[in-house]
């Protein structure tokens, strides 16, 4: 397929692999923040392609890992109040909260739907006005237009029995978290191309700077990456730390204003609890006060809840690239996508499902 | 749950601004997507596609860019 298969064929991937032996001369460690891009790593064995002085962390970048036990704690309180169809991308139904899944509430007679777009939501709403129809708003910045997108057209077609449980969350945010905490190990960072193709590279520019550290926006095949990481090392042999874009063929140095319009017109920038990392302030998307109407929160009562103790789940950690999720005790064993114990395991772009699906759960 | 792929313009099945859409390509699978976030995409571009909605145009230009540049790292 083209603009895919171009940026697989094994010989330019080599290639790439043999200039970074080449131009590396000590240790970096490199964070791919995305968890689409970790999916390729450990799918592709990239790693094994590169010199052993280049250690890859694998990031906070999945939606489905970082959203936070109470908001789905909540979520699963709408989802079984019988007025309710509630909607939501495939990758939620299996996230544990603190006594349950989606899957679970499901099974007890919940009516849970599975949509591909938030779009689609629209059209279930229409088709059931008699009912209250709710979407969980999950994302990244990649995501945020297409679900500000649903909520602008429900207010235009004024479809009432629409709500929507938003838990968005901002890559930056995360990345200046990241940094700055004192175990901090990322000397680079490959940013997340799809995240950029909406927001454009200039926001990581202050961080590069303060933080000293080269940002490379990076797309997703294994040529891509390789690349990325080429980019990455060249910056930090040179000592330099600059904000550079490899996957120039999507992002553009502004973004896509089209997509921005539509954010800053539903949303507005809120402090965000993460699962595993804890809040952090002004790192996630909430309604802003025009669309309040469409806040699921307002609309039914739910109880907070107090999310339980994580048990022996070091997902934050892995989240933060402090550990391996193979340096986890419970990693395959205890904790399997089957049965997961921590949502790195059960989102496919989570780190620990991605190691437990290509390769074998002895530590490295 | 951020995967986005490339997928072709078919056609154009709608031309109203909030609500453009089209048939896109995906190697075989075709599916309809909103094309309202990228207005200067037409029949025969290439888009990145996520959650239904056409998020950017792939640029040809950078993509052979981005191609050659390797081609000049081997040299
Ligand atoms: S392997 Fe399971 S228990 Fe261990 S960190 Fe990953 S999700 Fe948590």
């Amino acid at each position: 397929m083209k603009y895919l298969d171009e940026f697989r064929a094994r010989e330019p991937v080599q290639r790439c692999a043999a200039e970074i032996r080449r131009v590396v001369t000590r240790p970096w460690t490199l964070m791919e923040v995305c968890g689409g891009q970790t999916h390729s790593i450990v799918k592709h064995s990239l790693e094994a392609l590169l010199p052993p002085d280049i250690s890859l962390i694998h990031g906070p970048g999945c939606p489905v890992c970082v959203t936070p036990v109470d908001m789905l704690d909540k979520a699963h309180q709408i989802a079984a109040d019988p007025r309710v169809i509630f909607c939501t991308f495939g990758d939620m139904l299996r996230v544990p909260g603190s006594t349950t899944d989606l899957f679970g509430v499901k099974a007890r007679g919940a009516d849970v739907r599975i949509v591909y777009s938030p779009l689609d939501v629209l059209e279930i709403a229409a088709a059931n006005p008699d009912r209250e129809v709710v979407f969980f708003a999950v994302g990244f910045e990649t995501t945020a237009p297409a679900n500000a997108m649903a909520v602008y057209q429900a207010k235009l077609r004024k479809l009432g029995n629409v709500s929507m449980l938003v838990s968005h969350v901002l890559v930056p945010p995360a990345i200046a978290a990241i940094l700055s905490s004192s175990t901090n190990r990322v000397q680079g960072f490959l940013a997340a191309g799809h995240v950029c193709a909406i927001m454009g590279t200039r926001e990581y520019i202050p961080l590069a700077q303060q933080y000293r550290v080269p940002i490379v926006v990076t797309g997703f095949e294994p040529l891509d990456i390789l690349q990325g990481v080429l980019m990455c090392v060249r910056q930090l042999e040179q000592g330099r730390h600059e904000v550079e874009n490899q996957y120039s063929r999507v992002v553009a140095e502004a973004g896509n204003n089209h997509a921005k319009g539509m954010i800053a017109e539903v949303f507005t920038v809120v402090e965000r609890g993460w699962r595993g990392i804890g809040s952090i302030p002004a790192s996630g998307l909430g309604l802003s006060d025009a669309y309040r109407d469409f806040d699921a929160l307002k609309r039914f009562h739910v109880e907070e809840s107090n999310p339980a103790d994580v048990g022996e789940c070091i997902s934050g950690e892995v989240l933060q690239g402090i550990r391996k999720p193979n340096q986890c005790p419970a990693f395959g064993t205890r904790c399997t996508p089957e049965h997961p114990l921590g949502a790195t395991m059960v989102s496919s772009e989570g780190a620990c499902a991605a190691y437990y699906h290509y390769r074998s759960p002895t530590p490295t | 749950m951020c995967l986005a792929i490339p997928g072709k313009i078919a056609s154009i099945t709608n031309s109203q601004p909030l609500t453009r859409a089209g048939k896109v390509d995906f190697g075989g699978v075709v599916k309809e997507i909103n094309l309202a976030f990228v207005p200067e995409a037409d029949i025969g571009d290439y888009v990145i596609a996520h959650v239904g909605f056409a998020i950017a145009r792939v640029s040809e230009a950078e993509a052979r860019r981005t191609l050659g540049e390797l081609q000049g790292d081997a040299r």
